[in-house]
């Protein structure tokens, strides 16, 4: 089962490390994991996004907080939350594929970002299942190349995993 | 006022600060600035003969003395030499800070002499570490060191701290204010429906187990679980590293659990409806197969680490909190209980205990090692600091000397190192130097780690070092004769003379090979002046019974024979 899970932390030096290295250790399964800057000088956010069942989970959650570094997790398997993945896609066009490819573009608000001789690149942001379902439809046409950021995720409405608690 | 100072003059006048007036260590090239400052404060340095007996002895320092020990030693070799004291650290909790040197931190990542990612090396095994590379940084780090050391559930926490660093100048004070760190979790505090849960349970079992942790002794709460077992007059069994948190004496103490633990104990806990785990997390040396352990019971645990709650067993009732307060807070409301048949069901399998009493061993005038420990413990009148190394005479130790009193048994329990015996007791006795403190190790072991037999004759510490020395790696042997057809692979151990060893220390060394001789000799070492060797030859192929193997049900186990040597096995099972 998919849990995603948003933990800010201190942007010291070794911290993606330690986070790292407490998965391998205790050998939980990573999906996907995203690491990035806040609004806050000094505070990173990640995203984890888990292949675990819900103990294992809260042994995370707890194995993260003793971290120093690890300042406040939250767990988004309750609550509505937003969640986007983004991929560029470089796909074969030889021919008759470049019609096909452009309904593709056409029915699923993927944006072509670059297109060569041989090739076009397609950005698709959404959902990670909406990403999922287009890199299958552009699979038949041949996917030369593609990168995933791995998701990033918000609860929804006004409570927020504020960074500046800690500013 | 500020005043001019080196990053390796702010290391001492930080550990000084502290309350750090002892330190072990090995001076090398990237720790020297530090080593030169140190000449100028009131620290007493402790030369080890390897930096391995440096983290052990500063394990063995705090354990004993409930402060926290300080290792120092330089960069490369001197770093990855700590690893397995740390390791050992992490794994009993004891708080230790270990200060290295690194190479120039203009030369990090370029392969230097001596250069080593020691951060990195000790990432899972440190609660946490700090990479110093800048002279203003030094003080914050060793505070936070401190700080988190101690804090919590302790551990060893290391900083790494560059050559250049150290020698460089700062105009510097020191800062008292207390640490704040953002990444600290608050205060814990007790859940109130956990309690609520907790005393509900308590009041319906009928046939509840205390089973006593280090906790105990980490949060101090050796009065309140006292006051907590006699309150609702329930059994408390005890951890190996638990032992002296409930006194061994008391009516209501029916022994250690776990794989070596008493039969009877064992036996109620698979029987019991209710486990009171006080400051323990369900190892697997003293659970057995988790899938049948206690699989009547309802399980409440308090400890202060909240990832140990439902890892190895599910909690129905979870208090993460110190332990301390916790029972502070139970005493408040748990109504005094009454087992008076579960107490008297338990007493009568005490009953089939006489296989493995000392009293049955045959007295055939040969040395038995759990003669010589309990000779110890009678002679010490139960009162000496009693250091461990790690196999048959550990358990022995923990079966046959009876601790009253909290930090008398210092012993590897979760890494279950060998060759920490007798740094730990160096470093014991220098944190308690009114206390009498023994080293009880084996053969094996202790040639693991002899060469501290130097440190202590430099040092004029005294330890009474009793190695039972059966000629074997004997827990080892024990498993092979169990479990592998007594096919004695690289278990038969050749040893040097232990008596001459001591004596090319200039230490008295003594031996003894036959029972009446113990007494005697016990009390010679114990008068003697500075370390003492004695080498007790001891019956070559005893085992430790009784014995749950590995991953076999807790109430499953191989029972001493009545006629050695044919050996009564209850139950196989596949050992891990």
């Amino acid at each position: 089962m998919h849990h995603t899970l948003v933990a800010l932390v201190e942007d010291k030096p070794g911290v993606l490390n330690r986070v790292a290295s407490l998965f391998r250790r205790r050998a939980f399964n990573i999906e996907s994991l995203t690491v990035g800057r806040t609004d806050v000088a000094g505070i990173s956010r990640m995203t984890l996004v888990l292949d675990s069942d819900q103990v294992s989970v809260d042994r995370v959650i707890a194995y993260l907080y003793k971290l120093v570094n690890v300042l406040q997790v939250e767990d988004l398997r309750d609550v509505a939350a937003v969640a986007r993945d983004l991929a560029l896609v470089k796909v074969a066009v030889a021919g008759h594929d470049r019609s096909q490819l452009l309904r593709v573009v056409d029915e699923t608000r993927a944006h072509i970002v670059d297109s060569g001789e041989q090739t076009m690149t397609l950005e698709i942001t959404g959902e990670p299942p909406h990403v999922d379902a287009v890199i299958s439809r552009l699979e038949p046409l041949g996917i030369i190349e593609m990168v995933r950021t791995g998701q990033v995720a918000m609860r929804r409405g006004d409570t927020a995993l504020s960074a500046t608690q800690y500013s | 006022m500020p005043t001019p100072r080196t990053g390796a003059q702010i290391i001492w006048e930080c550990l000084v600060h502290q309350g750090v007036n002892t330190v072990f260590g090995y001076p090398g090239g990237a720790i020297l600035p530090a080593y030169d400052a140190m000449l100028d404060y009131p620290v007493r340095h402790v030369l080890v003969r390897h930096e391995q007996g440096a983290s052990h002895m500063a394990d063995g320092y705090a354990r004993a003395g409930g402060g926290v020990g300080v290792a120092v030693a330089t960069s490369g070799p001197g770093a990855t030499n700590l690893v397995t004291g740390i390791a050992t650290a992490m794994m009993d909790s004891v708080p230790i800070v270990c200060i290295t040197g690194q190479v120039p931190s203009k030369l990090i990542g370029y392969d230097a002499f001596q250069e080593t990612d020691i951060t990195g090396i000790t990432l899972p095994i440190t609660k946490h570490s700090y990479l110093v590379t800048r002279v203003e940084d030094i003080m914050p780090a060793i505070k936070e060191a401190f700080h988190l050391a101690q804090s919590g559930r302790p551990g060893p926490v290391l900083v790494d701290i560059t050559k250049d660093a150290q020698q460089a100048k700062l105009d510097w004070e020191w800062n008292p204010a207390p640490v704040k760190m953002r990444g600290l979790r608050p205060k814990l505090s007790v859940s109130k429906t956990e309690m609520a849960k907790a005393v509900d349970l308590i009041r319906s079992s009928k046939k509840p187990v205390i089973l006593a942790g280090q906790g105990i002794l980490h949060s101090g709460a050796m009065k309140e679980v006292r006051q907590f077992a006699e309150r609702i007059k329930a059994p408390v069994a005890m951890t190996l590293l638990g032992l002296g948190g409930f006194p061994a004496s008391h009516s209501l103490n029916i022994g250690m659990m776990g794989m070596h633990g008493e039969a009877w104990v064992n036996h109620a806990i698979q029987e019991a409806d209710l486990l009171l785990a006080f400051g323990m997390r369900f190892d697997d040396r003293v659970t057995g197969n988790i899938k049948t352990y206690a699989l009547n019971a309802k399980k409440i645990h308090i400890d202060i680490d909240p990832s140990e709650i439902n890892k190895n067993v599910t909690a129905d009732a979870a208090i993460v909190a110190d332990l301390r307060q916790a029972l502070k807070d139970l005493l408040d409301v748990v109504e005094p209980g009454d087992h008076a048949p579960w107490l008297k069901y338990i007493g009568s399998m005490k009953g089939d205990s006489a296989v493995r009493d000392i009293q049955s061993l045959p007295d055939n005038g040969h040395l038995y090692a759990p003669h010589v420990i309990n000779d110890i413990w009678r002679i010490t009148e139960g009162k000496a600091i009693v250091v461990t190394d790690v196999g048959q005479h550990q358990m022995w130790e923990a079966q046959y000397y009876h601790h009253e009193s909290p930090r008398t048994l210092i012993t590897s329990g979760g890494l279950g190192t060998m060759g920490f015996g007798l740094p730990a007791a160096i470093g014991a006795k220098l944190a308690r130097p009114d206390a009498e403190v023994w080293a009880i190790v084996g053969d094996g072991g202790f040639q693991m780690t002899a060469a501290e037999l130097s440190t202590a004759a430099q040092e004029g510490v005294k330890v009474n070092v009793a190695i039972i020395n059966n000629g074997y790696l004997g827990m080892v042997r024990q498993w092979q004769e169990f479990f592998y057809e007594r096919r004695y692979a690289a278990t038969p151990l050749r040893s040097p003379d232990f008596v001459k060893l001591a004596e090319a220390h200039g230490l008295l060394g003594l031996r003894a090979e036959r029972r009446p001789e113990v007494a005697d000799i016990v009390q010679h070492a114990r008068e003697a002046e500075g370390t003492v060797v004695i080498d007790f030859r001891v019956e070559q192929e005893d085992s430790v019974y009784p014995m749950v193997p590995a991953g076999a049900d807790l109430d499953a186990m191989i029972r001493r024979p009545q006629q050695p040597p044919s050996v009564l096995v209850e139950t196989a099972a596949d050992p891990i």
